[in-house]
This record gives structure tokens, sequence and C-alpha cells, in this order.
């Protein structure tokens, strides 16, 4: 497999202006944007892929995709200074010649010169994102952001903070047997509903840790993992997906595991009963309930009821879910849970998770990320795990 | 934020970042107006005001004035603070929901649905923010 006539350029388009006064720099990756879409013939519409580096502000296609409108099955904002674009067109070829996508755009856009002449202070990147004027004096605090999903969905759904309170009892009755764990006690619903209130409805014991540390994860082709002597965890298929405030037309009872999880389930030939095992980034109690009906293991609206009773406790419930203490009493390195995510889940396919909590016979996982802010915008990835037979 | 008969209102607020995209929504605050921007092309309205429309890619947008009044989509108070304010998310009567601060109101008798209009706060600096107030 290589992607030898896999993938076309279908347009291309340089920006006229040498100096860019008067126009932003998200303005300007708009503008280049249509240029190559009126080249090749396209509209903003058929673009399923959007690849940028440093050069667009904020957290790259999150906040670029937001201003453009764009719906996105295929990311990338790696960034390696000028060469960038040139690996963007290598990257975005893998993806059509793998079938992740069919339309990919690449876009660089940026106004030193005009920055420099109107004695602009830009960061890298050239300045805040677009949003940034609009929200960033209302004080977006990460919790309250979290917060106000919570809210609305316990105003749609019904959802009370005694259900989001037993993702966090079962976080810790998983806790308790990890001895690197920052909380290690076990809690009881009572004990998070009366934490104190941080924001509301989210009390402090419903919001994960801060700490240090990190991950790394190895990937390797078939014949590599061949000679290696480890238990074989294959990648069974992904899937990942943005969402953002679609221009005002906002809803925060849902998170971008909504398209992200289908394309996993469909690429790994599995359902949400062949799961035997979830990693499920636990930033705040809400994500989780919201990413479980998003994934598909319950209906909309029914993931307070999904997680009530212990249903995410190994051994007791139907889904066992971060089963090293997840973010909410684990670990949270720099404020980034995706990895943590990944590595829970091998250790459960492998049957190396601990064994007060392995979940038998475990063929079948599923890790999720939820990047960014559940109350705007999130980059959101889904990874179907499987062992040697799956 | 003061808090005077559970009356909250910041006491000082954060000017936005004014670029050349969005210099005149930001000249209309000072002169106590809301707008969003409607496109001629698709005929949505849509927040926050950009060249390009979100929906359809025009660039053939205008600004709209609003009436300045909406619905409480969600919000959040922030309570382990000194001084607590409370995010929100308004739903405007012309479509668009946008990011705010609720205030001139008791935090504990905010309800979502609840009807408020837009009270804007002088930053100083040429520009008002949009708060909204119970209406």
């Amino acid at each position: 497999m290589s992607i030898r006539g896999k993938a076309f350029i279908a347009g291309v388009y340089e920006h006229p202006l040498r100096e860019c006064s008067g126009k932003t720099v998200p303005q300007l990756h708009a503008e280049v944007a249509r240029g190559a879409l009126d080249d090749a013939g396209l509209s903003i519409g058929d673009v399923d892929a959007y690849y940028c580096a440093g050069d667009v502000p904020g957290l790259g296609p999150l906040n670029q995709a937001e201003y453009m409108g764009l719906k996105l099955s295929q990311f990338d904002s790696t960034e390696v200074g000028g060469s960038s674009y040139v690996a963007h067109v290598n990257h975005a070829a893998q993806a059509i010649a793998m079938g992740h996508c069919q339309v990919a755009l690449i876009t660089l856009a940026g106004r030193p010169r005009a920055d420099a002449k109107e004695n602009y202070r830009t960061r890298p990147g050239g300045g805040p994102p677009a949003d940034y004027a609009f929200e960033a004096p209302f004080r977006p605090v990460v919790v309250n952001m979290y917060g106000m999903a919570a809210m609305r969905h316990m105003h749609e759904y019904g959802t009370t903070s005694e259900q989001l309170a037993w993702v966090k009892v079962a976080a810790s009755h998983h806790a308790q047997h990890n001895e690197h764990a920052m909380l290690r006690n076990v809690v009881t619903v009572d004990d998070v509903v009366n934490s104190p209130m941080i924001s509301d409805p989210l009390h402090r014991l419903d919001c994960c840790v801060m700490s240090d540390g990190g991950g790394a994860v190895i990937v390797v082709a078939p014949e590599i993992a061949a000679q290696l002597k480890r238990p074989i965890v294959k990648v069974l298929g992904a899937g990942e997906a943005i969402k953002h405030l679609n221009g005002g037309k906002v809803d925060l009872t849902y998170s971008g595991a909504r398209w992200s999880g289908p394309k996993a389930f469909a690429e790994a030939g599995v359902t949400q009963a062949d799961i035997k095992y979830a990693s499920i980034y636990d930033s705040f109690t809400i994500t989780v309930v919201e990413t479980l009906e998003d994934l598909g293991f319950c209906a909309k609206g029914e993931g307070g009821k999904f997680v009530d009773d212990g249903n995410l406790i190994s051994g007791v419930g139907k889904l066992p879910f971060n089963t090293d203490g997840g973010g909410l009493c684990n670990n949270h390195p720099t404020d980034r849970g995706g990895i943590t995510k990944v590595i829970e889940a091998v250790r459960q396919v492998r049957g190396e998770a601990h064994p007060k909590v392995q979940v038998p016979n475990c063929d079948i996982a599923l890790a999720h990320g939820t990047g960014g802010l559940l109350g705007s915008r999130m980059g959101s990835a889904t990874l179907i795990l499987g062992g040697e037979d799956a | 934020m003061s808090n005077v008969n559970g009356m909250n209102r910041p006491s000082k607020v954060r000017a936005p970042r004014v670029n050349d995209e969005t210099k005149d929504f930001w000249a209309a605050t000072a002169d106590g107006k809301l707008l969003v921007k409607h496109c001629n092309g698709c005929g949505e309205n849509h927040f926050y005001p950009r060249t390009f429309c979100p929906f359809c890619f025009s660039d053939d947008t205008e600004y709209l004035e609003t009436a300045g009044r909406g619905m409480i989509y969600t919000y959040s108070v922030m309570r382990r603070t000194k001084e607590p304010w409370a995010i929100a998310y308004v739903t405007l009567d012309e479509g668009p929901t946008m990011m705010t601060n609720l205030i001139d109101c008791d935090f504990d008798k905010l309800e979502i649905g609840q009807a408020v209009k837009v009270a804007f706060i002088d930053t100083g600096e040429g520009t008002a923010l949009p708060f909204f107030a119970p209406a």
C-alpha cells in the first residue's frame, strides 16, 4: 500500500497581496481556501479534511474549522515550520488513500508585515483566534464551560447531580487499586454532591485532578509486531471529528463523539455490544455522560440513567470504564488526558490491568478523547482496539 | 463584582481585542447597539461576526442590528471565588446564540429560558461589552 496514484491535487490558489492590512489571519485563511476551492470547482461543503500549521490562531483546526463552518472527518495540525504544508499533502494523500476523507483543504496565511506596520503585538500564529474577543471578556475558565453543558443537559433530559456523581464513584472504586493514583479513597454519591460547588452544577468531585507526568505510545507495522514479545493489540478502527459553536447554532448537549464514534465502529466492524472496556475522557463527570450517549452506549439523554448504580464499575456494571481511576482520580498530565486513555485500554486488551479491575476476556476495547471544551469547541477522537483474535 | 441586594455587576471589565474584521461590531457597542452578521447569500444570521458566512461561505455578509433581547440557553455560576460571576449563552431573538455574562440579577434565581436583555458596560477603551440582565 502506498499513496502512489491514490490522491490528486485538484485546486491551488496563491494570495495576490503582499501586505494584508485590513484583513485578519482567519479571514486570510478563508480567502485562500475559497480561491483553491474555486480553482478546483468545489465548494466549502465538499471539504471533509483540513490541514493547517501554527500560522492558524488558536488550537489550529478547532478554531479555523469554526470560522469557516467546516464539518470534518479528518484533520492535522502538524507544525514543522515552513515545510509543514508539504508534509500536509503527504498526510492528506495517506488519509485519502485509506478512504478516511475525500476532499482535503490545506491553508497557510498570515500578515507579519501588516502587523509590524500597525504595531500590533502579536504572538506566533497572528494573535488570538477570531472567537477570542467574543468569549475571553466573559471569563470562560474551564470548569464553567463544562458547567454550562451540564446545566443544559440537566434541563433537557432531567439528568441529576446524583447521576453525574456515579461517574466519580466508579472511578474511585478503580483508583483504590492504582498505587500511582492521586485520589485513592473510595467516595460515595453523597461525598460528591456534598463537595463544594465550583461552578453550577459541577462540584469539586465532578472535576478531574491536575497533575504532572505524561505517557507515550508506540505504533508499529504488523511484521514488527510479530517479532515482539508483548501481547498483540490491534488497532481496529478510528474516527475523529471537530465540533464547534456552528455560527451561533449552539447545542451543548452532545459532543464530537456523535461523529467520531460511528466512523470508528464502522471501520472496526464491531458494535457497542462488542466493547468489553471503555476509556472515556473524564475531564468532568458530564464529559463521560455526554460521550457515552454520543458513542451509542445508550440513547441521547439516557446517559444519567446509564451510569447510575455502578454501571461503570469493573466487575459490577455492564460497561467497565477508566479502570486506572481516570482523570477524575488517577492523573491528567499537563491537562491532557488522551494518552492515558489509550494506555489503560492497551492494558485491558493485554490482560495487564490491575487484577481487581481487569475485565475478563477483554478482546475489544474503546478509547475516546475530548480535547478543548465541551462548552464551545472540541476535537473528538475515538479508537477501537482488539486482541490477537479480534 | 459588586453585590448589592443580590444585584451582581462587575466593578471592572476587560476590553475586547478589536481587529479589522470586527471593528464595526465593537464600534456599535459604544453606541449601545448589539449587532449580528446577516448573510445575503443564504439569509442566515451568525455570531461571532465574520466576513465569510459559516453556513454557505459567501462573503456577501452585513451587520444586522438586533433588539438586544433573548433568552438564557444555559449558564453556570462560578462560586469558588471572592466575586462569583455567571457565564451564559443567550439565544437572541434574531437567532444566534452568544456567550455573555448575566448581571444585575440574583445568581440563585436564574433559569434556563428566562428572558434577558442586553446591558452594555463601557470598557473605557471606546467599546462596551454586551452583558445581559433579566428583561
